[in-house]
């Protein structure tokens, strides 16, 4: 069949659909965002139900972690380094943003490389970099590193909420289920190779597709999520970017600074084995990462239920209505990869 | 703090990278993998992630010849 008339094909099938229920988790907030943005939801047969899961760095992050980049950026001499979202999100008290409306020193940067300079321009204040993310961003963190150590800086530390996908994609079979298929995160694979998740697909006996982040790839992988259903199986759509090894430079680079660790995550408490923390040797550039376990809800928030799909967004009583992109309560609304934002700018009502 | 889409490497220095997102010019860290310009690059966090491999075959007509073999209509 040629391309043209295999799309017209999938584009119909996927809206006409009227088997059993298909529920898809896509695992990866980035997916989330470019599932709305593509207007993909309206595209499927109800019967085809989309579930956003845990991997939105922002939504997965503690309170605890919260709490103390906030009473890091309160210290005197100390500036909090962070990415956008994470900013607005409320520890137990109050959120990075409510502390630098107090006057605590934190910056918003774009890329944690930005770092670097800054601790070298400013020698006098120590800069902490609030180290959110998953496979993709520890590469990045591990330069940070390298480049501290290189340029003999010692007024830089990272601290880290590092976590990895395969633990966490197990935890929410066993312990949410009723998941038949996994958009499987096309940077994450970028970076792991493809065989972690290949892997996951054998051991759970659910089916998982590499995607990559255009419509047309996503419209597709969903129809062969469809199609695998109850048939377990691993494909990968996204082959120009994701290589059976994926970036060996990268793993390296993560393997030297940072060890394998238990770690917290918001709603589904603490996983073993499912986090990166910087080595013993290193510990010289962590800012207090351990222990950051403690973690709560914002009053009436179902964060905790959306991460694991156990209810969709819309199904949280405060949803659309005190809740807002303008007055989020939850992290899941705050991020602009998190489910709750996604399905309210979407009009996912 | 990922950027969806590959972008294009249309400058090189040391291991900075300028790097083009439809006109959305970005500079980006290249240390973690080896590019050349007018590579399609993938940047997480200010950082080159993977480099893509355009000597593929076209994208789509590779996809679908990855699930041509899942039965249609099943
Ligand atoms: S809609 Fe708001 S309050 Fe409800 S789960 Fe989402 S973030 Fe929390």
């Amino acid at each position: 069949m040629a391309a043209d008339n295999f799309l017209q094909t999938v584009i119909e099938e996927l809206k006409n659909y009227d088997g059993d229920e298909v529920r898809i988790m896509e695992v990866c907030g980035t997916h989330t965002a470019a599932i709305s943005e593509n207007g993909i939801p309206a595209m499927l047969s109800p019967k085809i139900r989309l579930i956003s899961g845990p991997g939105c760095p922002v939504c997965v992050t503690v309170t605890a972690v919260i709490d103390k980049l906030v009473e890091l950026s309160l210290t005197e001499n100390t500036c909090v380094l962070t990415f956008g979202d994470l900013i607005r999100v409320k520890g137990s008290k109050m959120s990075l943003a409510d502390a630098k409306a107090e006057g605590a020193n934190v910056r918003m940067l774009y890329s944690p490389m930005e770092s670097i300079a800054l601790a070298k321009e400013n020698p006098a204040i120590n800069y902490v970099f609030a180290a959110i993310g998953f496979e993709t961003t520890t590469p990045v963190y591990a330069m940070v590193i390298e480049k501290a150590i290189e340029e003999n800086i010692n007024n830089l530390k990272l601290l880290t909420s590092l976590k990895t996908m395969p633990e966490v994609i197990r935890w929410v079979v066993n312990n949410a289920g009723g998941i038949d298929g996994f958009i499987a995160p096309g940077h994450v694979a970028a970076v792991t190779g493809e065989g972690v998740f290949k892997d996951l697909a054998k051991e759970l006996g659910i089916p998982f597709v590499v995607s990559g982040f255009e419509g047309e790839q996503l419209l597709l992988t969903i129809y062969a999520l469809v199609k695998m259903k109850g048939k377990g199986g691993f494909k990968n759509l996204y082959k120009k970017a994701v290589t059976p090894n994926g970036n060996e430079t990268a793993q390296k680079c993560v393997d030297k600074y940072f060890e394998c660790s238990d770690s917290s995550w918001r709603g589904m408490g603490k996983i073993s084995g499912s986090g990166m923390i910087l080595r013993q040797e290193y510990k010289q550039y962590d800012a207090g990462s351990a222990g950051l376990d403690e973690d709560h809800m914002p009053p009436g928030c179902s964060c905790e239920k959306v991460l694991v799909g156990k209810i969709s967004p819309n199904q949280c009583p405060l949803f659309g209505k005190s809740c807002t992109p303008d007055n989020a309560h939850g992290a899941c609304m705050v991020s602009t990869e998190g489910s709750c934002y996604n399905y309210y700018i979407s009009g996912r009502h | 703090m990922c950027v969806a889409l590959p972008g294009k490497v249309i400058g090189l220095e040391g291991t900075k990278a300028t790097v083009d997102f439809s006109g959305n010019i970005v500079t980006a860290e290249a240390g973690l993998v080896k590019v050349n310009i007018g590579d399609r690059v993938l940047v997480h966090a200010g950082c080159i992630i993977q480099t893509m491999d355009d000597s593929m075959a076209d994208e789509l007509e590779e996809m679908f010849r990855e699930i041509e073999d899942i039965s249609v209509g099943g």
